[in-house]
């Protein structure tokens, strides 16, 4: 075990923690734009500097990187480190779009939340920006080359934790840019899951949603569990009023936070949807149009025509085969009330994809 | 033939050497990068086809006509006066060799042995017959290119029946790995890339680890302007690195190697790849080497053209098939490198040493050089200077003695300003440095570095800001954008540097210029960043003067910065001709015949044809 102190507090912690998570273990906070957990640190976006005193030599350096030495002093807000970080984003500012009363992430932005924090309004220096043209080619997300700042969360994401490897930095130096080499997003071998923009820390990746909302304007989240296949994806559903607005993969024992492009874009539109049926439905043999019934006269119908049907041919004649979709109880059900009642054994569901 | 033992290694060389006595005369063309460059080839290809012309003449008349072998040397280190021959075993050496002269060279000097004087190189007007005589050779210590230029880098027996691969056999069969890692820790080498780290601890820590496989790289990616060592060496003996790498590889215990050659090396790559095949062939890489039980294979990997791929983990990720990008560490390479298996990274000059530390001892190793920097070190001399080229010094030499007495001074006798040292990742060293000795740690003292061991001349007609600015948008242009301090702080610093340049500058200019060449300095990722703005630290160093004279009085002194140079002329040498009104593009300049003329300055947009035109050198830059 190695000892340090962080900002004063004394912690112990196994050799080979780095300094961002000692000082997790303390409940510090230092800040971060490029950095995921459990992945090797990218080290690139210099946001978790901190200053480290130890056997009289004073270095700053990257927390997400360093490795904790006993006796290791760190500060982790001290004047030198702040002036750092001020610094690194002067210059991330100078580089990047700021109009932000239009940007969809505004309120959900690492960038303008430090900003904000280490009080740098706006940038010092004069000069070009990097640009480039919003890459819209993607039916769910856009990316626009002007708001990012190649943090590569995004590609570090698709690389290493998807495992698609579909985008990475393009170009170099000044000029870098996310993309997937082959000319749009959309050309590339992108399936579309939106990882990567959950993984954005700016507004340079954003689903193309047509609800809008900020933050802050969500009155819950409600987690809850994909309604796709049988994975079983954890994931967040925002509310705004009263209604789903986004979904946002959450840390589940089977997804860790990730979604596919079904779970992201797929499972909350038709929630609201207005030719979405909430009635069940009974047709009229006269006029051959659906009307409206109540659930007790839909389901006698149903257990009716089944009892008739088993009566003249027998329980083999019947089936039932359950939805990917449905949850794991319902199948139970479904598959008891055919072996029990339909006394059949034909029942199969399609979870396995 | 393959040599399966360390006798038939013996017998190889003997025959070798008998082969090449056998010859009664040898023309070596020059075939280094320069001198391709000012036609060697065609001098190579001449002498070839007058050469067989003679065979035709020895089958058939006279039995004892001179048998000619022409050999493809590597670079013989005077890139300024290629193409270069070199006859032996007259041991003659020619400089500025045209195609008219190959057929005198034959009937003179090959058939008859007689010298031709006016192909000599000249020092002080006495023509120097052979290398030792010319001064720019005879003050150097050649360990890395002591065969660069003496033999035919096509030809493995060349290499053999100079000893090549004995210190292969040394390691192998009278040396343990661990006596070996010693041996070169104990020789106190320390890489010659750049960053200067002990070789014989990088080796020992991957020998250490238990690993299944291991690996061995060669940074051949060499791609500071101005630098041209390691091109050379892989060009002109790419045995030696071969060789070098053999050993370390037995050293560590590794049973593969890979040679990242940059892009724009096509020679070397051509090169390399023959010497691995021929040594392929002869059982020299492969299983079993010389019937030891080591195995080695060696790959080629080609960059495509990236500056910071030369950084380690960047580098092996391109190797990789990935992009390249430095990664952070720990894990160091030595742990994780290619592969994430451990490797052994050393660059071309680095493995070029290993050979002659092995069979003439760590002792003899430490006796050149300093005390912290032991060896030599070749630099490529280029810019202001008489003799531009290739050169190995012992570390310690001093700047005075490179420039004045090899290099011959300052090209047509202008002042001296500074010395472009390390690249782009460098710094400027000034006339008191001059008398300081040149290795790894003195040189970092002044906000410099060794670096890969370019080394530019500068002289009076420099503008030390314009060559800020050169390097910085060097770096900029080669920053891969993995971090902000680099990918943007680079590109704002090239900007203030444009800004200053274009005459728009303000002294706050100056200290933002500082301000941001601290951060990147102090919070760049990798190598590249951190060293980026050394040009621009060292030169605002020595030579602020300079920044402020661009800014407060819009004076370049030097001339070079285009916004600030004012044309006038002079009104007594004018001879109103006219010539230089009729030919201004801007019609910026007026007068009446045979009045003197005046240049308008607010319309005049610099660009110098009026002072091209002038017959009587009225106009000049002020």
């Amino acid at each position: 075990m190695v000892r340090l102190t962080i900002d004063g507090f004394p912690v112990e912690v196994e050799k080979g923690t780095t300094i961002l998570h000692a000082a997790e273990k303390l409940g510090i906070k230092i800040p971060t734009l490029c950095y995921i957990e459990d992945l090797l640190p990218d080290g690139s976006c210099r946001m978790c500097v901190v200053e480290v005193k130890n056997n009289g030599r004073t270095k700053i350096d990257t927390a997400c990187t360093l490795q904790v030495s006993e006796g290791d002093e760190v500060l982790t807000m001290s004047e030198k480190v702040i002036e750092s970080r001020r610094m690194t984003l002067d210059l991330l500012l100078s580089d990047h779009n700021v109009h932000c009363f239009s940007c969809e992430a505004n309120g959900n932005c690492k960038l303008q939340d430090y900003a904000y924090e280490y009080g740098v309004s706006e940038t010092s220096y004069e000069g070009a920006k990097s640009g480039g043209e919003i890459d819209d080619s993607n039916k769910f997300f856009r990316y626009d080359p002007n708001l990012c700042i190649l943090c590569h969360r995004c590609v570090n994401t698709c690389t290493q934790l998807v495992g698609r490897g579909a985008i990475d930095t393009m170009e170099r130096g000044f000029q870098s840019i996310i993309g997937n080499g082959e000319g749009l997003w959309a050309d590339g071998t992108c399936e579309s899951c939106g990882n990567c923009v959950q993984a954005c820390p700016t507004g340079a990746l954003v689903m193309k949603r047509t609800n809008k909302y900020r933050p802050y304007q969500a009155q819950k989240r409600v987690r809850t569990t994909c309604p796709h296949c049988a994975t079983g994806c954890q994931m967040d559903l925002i509310v705004k009023d009263g209604k789903i607005v986004d979904v946002e993969g959450a840390d589940g024992p089977s997804n860790h936070g990730l979604l596919c492009v079904k779970g992201r874009s797929g499972s909350f539109d038709f929630v609201d949807h207005k030719t979405r049926i909430r009635q069940p439905l009974i047709k009229n043999h006269e006029t051959g149009e659906f009307e409206e019934a109540s659930w007790d006269d839909a389901l006698d119908l149903v257990a009716n025509k089944f009892t008739e049907l088993k009566n003249q041919y027998g329980g083999d004649a019947l089936a039932g085969f359950a939805c990917s979709r449905s949850t794991n109880e319902d199948i139970y059900m479904l598959q008891k009330m055919v072996r029990t009642v339909f006394e059949s054994n034909n029942t199969d569901n399609c979870a396995r994809v | 033939m393959s040599i399966t033992s360390k006798e038939d290694l013996l017998k190889k060389q003997t025959e070798a050497q008998e082969k090449i006595d056998s010859y009664t005369c040898r023309i070596l063309v020059c075939c280094g990068t320069g001198c391709v460059a000012s036609g060697s080839m065609k001098i190579y290809e001449e002498m070839k086809r007058l050469c067989a012309d003679l065979d035709g003449v020895e089958v058939v008349a006279q039995k004892d006509v001179p048998h000619i072998g022409i050999a493809k040397t590597g670079c013989q280190g005077l890139c300024e006066l290629g193409p270069l021959v070199r006859i032996e075993p007259q041991h003659l050496q020619y400089v500025h060799v045209q195609i008219e002269d190959c057929k005198e060279i034959i009937e003179k000097t090959v058939l008859k042995g007689e010298p031709i004087e006016r192909l000599f190189y000249k020092h002080d007007e006495k023509p120097c017959e052979h290398p030792e005589d010319i001064p720019f050779l005879n003050q150097q210590t050649r360990i890395v290119l002591e065969h660069c230029g003496n033999i035919d880098a096509e030809s493995i027996d060349e290499y053999i029946a100079a000893g090549g691969f004995q210190a292969v056999v040394k390691a192998f069969f009278e040396m343990t790995p661990e006596e070996v890692v010693e041996e070169i820790t104990k020789s106190g080498i320390r890489g010659r890339g750049g960053a200067g780290f002990p070789m014989g601890k990088k080796w020992s820590q991957v020998a250490r680890i238990q690993s299944d496989i291991k690996y061995v790289v060669c940074n051949g990616d060499e791609g500071d302007p101005g630098a041209f060592m390691d091109g050379s060496v892989m060009e002109g003996d790419p045995y030696k690195l071969m060789e070098g790498m053999i050993i370390a590889a037995y050293a560590v215990g590794a049973k593969d190697g890979y040679i990242y050659v940059r892009a724009e090396y096509p020679l070397s790559v051509a090169r390399l790849k023959l010497a691995i095949t021929q040594a392929e062939e002869y059982g020299l890489l492969g299983d079993n080497i010389l019937g030891s039980g080591v195995d080695f294979h060696l790959h080629i990997n080609r960059g495509a053209g990236a500056f910071v791929c030369g950084e380690g983990s960047a580098l092996t990720a391109s190797i990789e098939g990935k992009r390249g990008m430095p990664r952070v560490k720990p894990p160091r390479t030595v742990e994780k490198g290619l592969w994430e298996k451990p490797t052994v990274l050393n660059n071309v000059e680095t493995y070029a040493n290993v050979a002659r530390i092995i069979l003439d001892g760590a002792d003899w190793y430490r006796t050149i050089g300093t005390e912290g920097s032991t060896g030599t070190k070749t630099f490529s001399l280029t810019g202001a200077i008489e003799n531009t080229g290739l050169i190995e010094v012992p570390m310690g030499t001093t700047l005075r003695h490179i420039i004045y007495d090899i290099g011959g001074g300052i090209k047509k006798g202008a002042a001296f300003k500074a010395v472009q040292i390390g690249g782009p990742s460098g710094g400027c060293l000034v006339e008191k440095h001059l008398d300081e000795p040149l290795d790894f740690d003195s040189v970092k003292k002044f906000n410099a570095i060794i670096g890969s061991g370019g080394l530019v001349v500068m002289d009076e007609n420099t503008c030390m800001v314009d060559v800020a600015k050169f390097f910085m948008g060097f770096t900029q242009r080669e920053s891969c954008g993995k971090c902000g301090p680099c990918r943007i702080g680079t590109k704002r610093m090239l900007e203030l540097l444009n800004k200053i340049t274009r005459g728009e500058g303000k002294m706050e200019d100056l200290d933002k210029l500082e301000e941001t060449a601290k951060f990147i300095q102090s919070r760049s990722l990798c190598g590249l960043g951190k060293s980026a703005p050394l040009p621009v630290i060292s030169t605002m160093q020595n030579f602020r003067h300079e920044y402020e004279e661009h800014i407060l009085e819009n004076k370049c002194r030097a001339h070079v910065c285009e916004a600030m140079k004012v044309y006038t002329i002079d009104p007594d040498k004018c001879k109103g001709c006219t010539k230089c009104a009729r030919n201004c593009p801007v019609n910026a300049i007026t007068g009446e015949k045979k009045e003197p003329h005046t240049i308008d300055q607010t319309k005049c947009i610099k660009c110098g044809t009026c002072m091209d035109n002038c017959s009587f050198g009225a106009i000049s830059i002020k």
